[in-house]
């Protein structure tokens, strides 16, 4: 036993940190300072307001704050920040990691217990962290008979597709990663790589039980795929646009959930489906097929398999919001910033230093994302609901639900979308 | 015979589109036992369960033990029903040993047994729920057990392992106040199982789930030999507690409840009904109950039988569960054979299975009503 695990000593504890300590700093003298000097020497730096930017600034700017608002302005502007922090990944992972605190603690008080309660004191907010940390530092186990690369790259693949997912969705005016005019097929796109991705992981894992689960997952996917664009098509017709931030624009009056609920209903089933999520949950069955296509996952990579799909589930949501709910419109409830702090900036600090150049946002900016995350919240809260109510869904009902009625009925919801068309209540020339 | 295939070719064998799994005993959709399921795709072709992986030898434990001592270990098979479980053995030891049980203990006795009842039948209905993927069903069975189990720690002082049925009453009397405690404690939970109905008998896509799958007509109920909730819901209207009353189940009012369709909903609704039915009779039970009197008949310090053999049986959360006590003038019995209702139920398992799907196995194999632990003794 003491061969498997070693006797903790705090002795060996801090030797290690104190070992850390002392080749970091002799890194950074000897490798880190010369190549800093070097990159000085050759490279032409940025010129920004006048002032050359140079790694040395940020002692400036720790007293002169001011200075680094034209540097902060300038890199909100970049496509990097666009897609790693608002409102590309960063934002998703930020409302996904919200979404997992809350689903957990709503499934408590459905089923009378208390949910997560110790960590952070308050609640259990910091269970998730200590969760992360957890699979961090677990051992990923990979079956010997795997297909490694293929399944080392399908959880990467898997989180990858759920960002390139949540780029396309509009979150305030002109704040999107990716303002593609076909947006809605770009979506379709992107969803049609999951049930591939799914596959591969299934398939590479070389189980038994990952097999089935990824077969179910294949036709699960693609039976509920049909339904799913065939309803938005009714959006696509009164609107003429595949643009999702035309989309949005278009219900500044009306959503279209009051004119194609049907439309609505089906779009939230098939994507109940899409998310695997109760009562749709087939893929990962535990009483049937243990984990169904995770099972060989292990550590961070199941951590990874865990947000790709948070992230896809905030994306489907938000798509629903931006069709059917009129995406970032809603009353201005964000108060409009004083003139003084526009035109002048504040003055703050203990050394009294006058910032120029604020706000970062604009207020249509803000409440719309204002809007928009209430919106999804609210999409959010009933997509998680079945899972208290609900068992799990058989796979030929599930099929026989997704093939014929779910398409009957979308089809009726492009004959209402049609309908209204022609009859000149809606659309280019409608009367409303 | 074999016609000759163009190059690249070949035909495939039927051997080849047939996988084996393994579920269990380290799978959530088994208990503690082994199902060998051949699939053709998603459908079932063959079913051999696979039982014995917590076999302890209780039967022949029981031989190097007297009387009493043989108490706390024959009620481990089914540590959740163990009132039920010690009932025969007490009924047969009695007889051995040619005691009379006092009119009070006898009551006792019956509000015990019936309370383990719905203690063991809720732990079912949450393992059910689990696997079918409702997991509020999971929760709320598992809180509304804790109702019981606390009045169970009032008579018995534990919360599972009761060891309260002893050959000549019970272990203790009941304390004091405890009929009002009792009585509010099972209206309250009468109330709360009523609610099930609305979350989980009554949800469509539970009904869609089980209804139709994996019938056991009555004909082959009776031929295969099951019992309790299984031969109920196949429409064959057998309780032990009607059938052969045994202590003073005749003086009380109840009913046995029998559905028709013989699949898995009715199967799983049984159990529930009879939850509602253990209610009643706890509280005409209590209402019956003598206020005062003893509770247990004074054994000599190691009794000892004829040569009589003697077989009993009750009616458990499971079916019908006998022992054949066979006593051989010593102190220790010279055989004691259980008879479950567990294993009765798990034989007609490769019958319900074979052309079903896979989907369908948790839902048929778990409403079998089926405790691992005491099928294999």
């Amino acid at each position: 036993m003491s061969v498997i695990a070693p006797k903790f000593r705090l002795g060996y504890f801090i030797k290690a940190i104190l070992d850390n300590i002392f080749w970091i700093i002799v890194l950074l003298t000897l490798v880190g300072i010369p190549a800093i000097q070097i990159v000085l020497f050759y490279a032409d730096l940025p010129i920004i307001n006048g002032q050359m930017l140079t790694p040395f600034l940020a002692f400036t700017w720790m007293t002169h704050p001011e200075m680094s608002i034209p540097l902060v302005k300038s890199f909100m502007q970049t496509d990097f920040f666009r897609i790693a922090a608002f409102p590309g990944f960063g934002f998703g992972a930020l409302l996904a990691a919200g979404v997992i605190f809350v689903e957990r603690k709503m499934l408590a008080k459905l089923q009378l217990r208390v949910g997560p309660f110790y960590c952070g004191k308050v609640e259990g907010i910091l269970q998730l962290m200590s969760d992360g940390i957890k699979l961090l530092t677990k051992e990923i186990i990979i079956p010997a008979k795997a297909d490694k690369p293929l399944f080392w790259v399908a959880p990467l693949l898997f989180v990858g597709t759920a960002a390139a997912f949540v780029s396309l969705i509009p979150v305030a005016p002109k704040t999107v990663v990716a303002d593609v005019d076909v947006g809605l097929l770009a979506v379709f796109a992107i969803i049609g790589f999951f049930p591939i991705i799914t596959v591969l992981a299934s398939w590479s894992a070389n189980s038994k039980y990952p097999f089935i689960g990824g077969i179910r997952a294949l036709h699960q996917m693609i039976s509920f795929e049909i339904p799913l664009i065939l309803s938005l098509l009714g959006v696509v017709i009164l609107t003429g646009t595949l643009n999702l931030s035309e989309i949005v624009e278009s219900q500044a009056t009306y959503w279209w959930i009051a004119f194609l609920p049907v439309g609505a209903i089906v779009f939230f089933i098939a994507m109940l489906a899409e998310l695997e999520r109760i009562p749709f949950d087939l893929p990962e069955a535990e009483s049937e097929i243990v984990a169904g296509w995770l099972t060989e996952f292990s550590g961070m990579m199941y951590g990874l398999v865990q947000l790709g799909s948070y992230l896809k589930l905030y994306a489907f949501a938000g798509l629903f919001v931006v069709l059917f709910l009129g995406g970032w419109h809603g009353p201005m409830i964000w108060p409009p910033f004083p003139e003084e702090i526009v035109n002048e900036g504040i003055t703050m600090g203990p050394v009294n230093v006058q910032i120029s150049g604020l706000p970062l946002f604009s207020q249509e900016m803000l409440n719309g994302t204002l809007w928009f995350v209430i919106k999804t919240a609210a999409v959010i809260f009933f997509i998680l609901l079945p899972r208290g109510v609900f068992p799990r869904i058989r796979i030929d009902l599930l099929l026989h639900v997704g093939w014929y009625r779910l398409i009957g009925l979308s089809f009726v919801n492009i004959f209402i979308a049609l309908g209204l068309l022609y009859a000149g209540v809606l659309g280019p020339e409608g009367i409303l | 015979m074999t016609a000759q295939l163009p190059p690249g070719l070949q035909l495939e064998k039927v051997d080849e589109r047939i996988m084996t799994l393994n579920v269990g005993p380290q799978h959530p959709g088994s208990g503690h036992m082994r199902l060998i399921i051949q699939v053709d795709g998603d459908y079932i072709v063959a079913c051999d369960p696979d039982p014995g992986y917590v076999h302890r030898g209780e039967e022949k434990m029981a031989e190097y033990r007297n009387y009493i001592t043989n108490i706390p270990h024959l009620e481990r098979p089914v540590i959740h029903d163990s009132c039920n479980i010690l009932y025969p053995y007490c009924l047969a030891v009695e007889e051995i040993l040619g005691l009379e049980v006092p009119e009070r203990a006898k009551y006792v006795r019956v509000i015990a047994s019936e309370l383990n009842r719905c203690v063991y039948t809720m732990y079912w209905l949450a393992i059910y729920g689990i696997f079918l993927g409702h997991s509020t069903m999971f929760m709320w069975p598992a809180g509304d057990r804790e109702l019981l189990i606390d009045l169970l720690e009032k008579i018995t002082g534990a919360r599972v392992t009761h060891a309260y049925f002893v050959p000549g009453g019970i272990r203790n009397d009941l304390p004091a106040n405890f009929e009002d405690v009792c009585l509010r404690q099972v209206n309250y939970f009468e109330k709360r199982i009523k609610e099930y109905a609305d979350i989980f008998y009554d949800n469509p896509i539970l009904i869609s789930r089980t209804e139709n799958t994996g019938i056991l007509s009555r004909q082959n109920a009776i031929r295969l030999g099951t019992t309790g909730s299984v031969l109920r819901a196949s429409g064959v209207d057998f309780d032990i507690r009607k059938k052969e009353p045994y202590d003073v189940y005749e003086n009380l009012d109840f009913q046995t409840n029998v559905l028709q369709s013989g699949d898995s909903y009715a199967r799983s609704k049984i159990p529930w009904l009879d939850m509602l039915e253990s209610c009643k009779i706890i509280r005409d039970a209590l209402k019956k109950m003598p206020k005062s009197g003893g509770v247990r008949v004074k054994l000599k310090p190691n009794p000892k039988g004829g040569d009589v053999e003697v077989y009993r049986r009750v009616e458990s959360g499971r079916g019908a569960l006998g022992m054949h006590v066979v006593s051989k003038s010593k102190p220790e019995p010279y055989r004691v054979k259980i008879s479950v209702g567990s294993f009765r139920n798990l034989i007609c398992m490769p019958y319900l299975l074979r052309g079903e799907k896979l989907g369908n196995m948790p839902a048929v194999y778990w409403s079998l009503n089926y405790w691992p632990v005491e099928a294999d003794r």
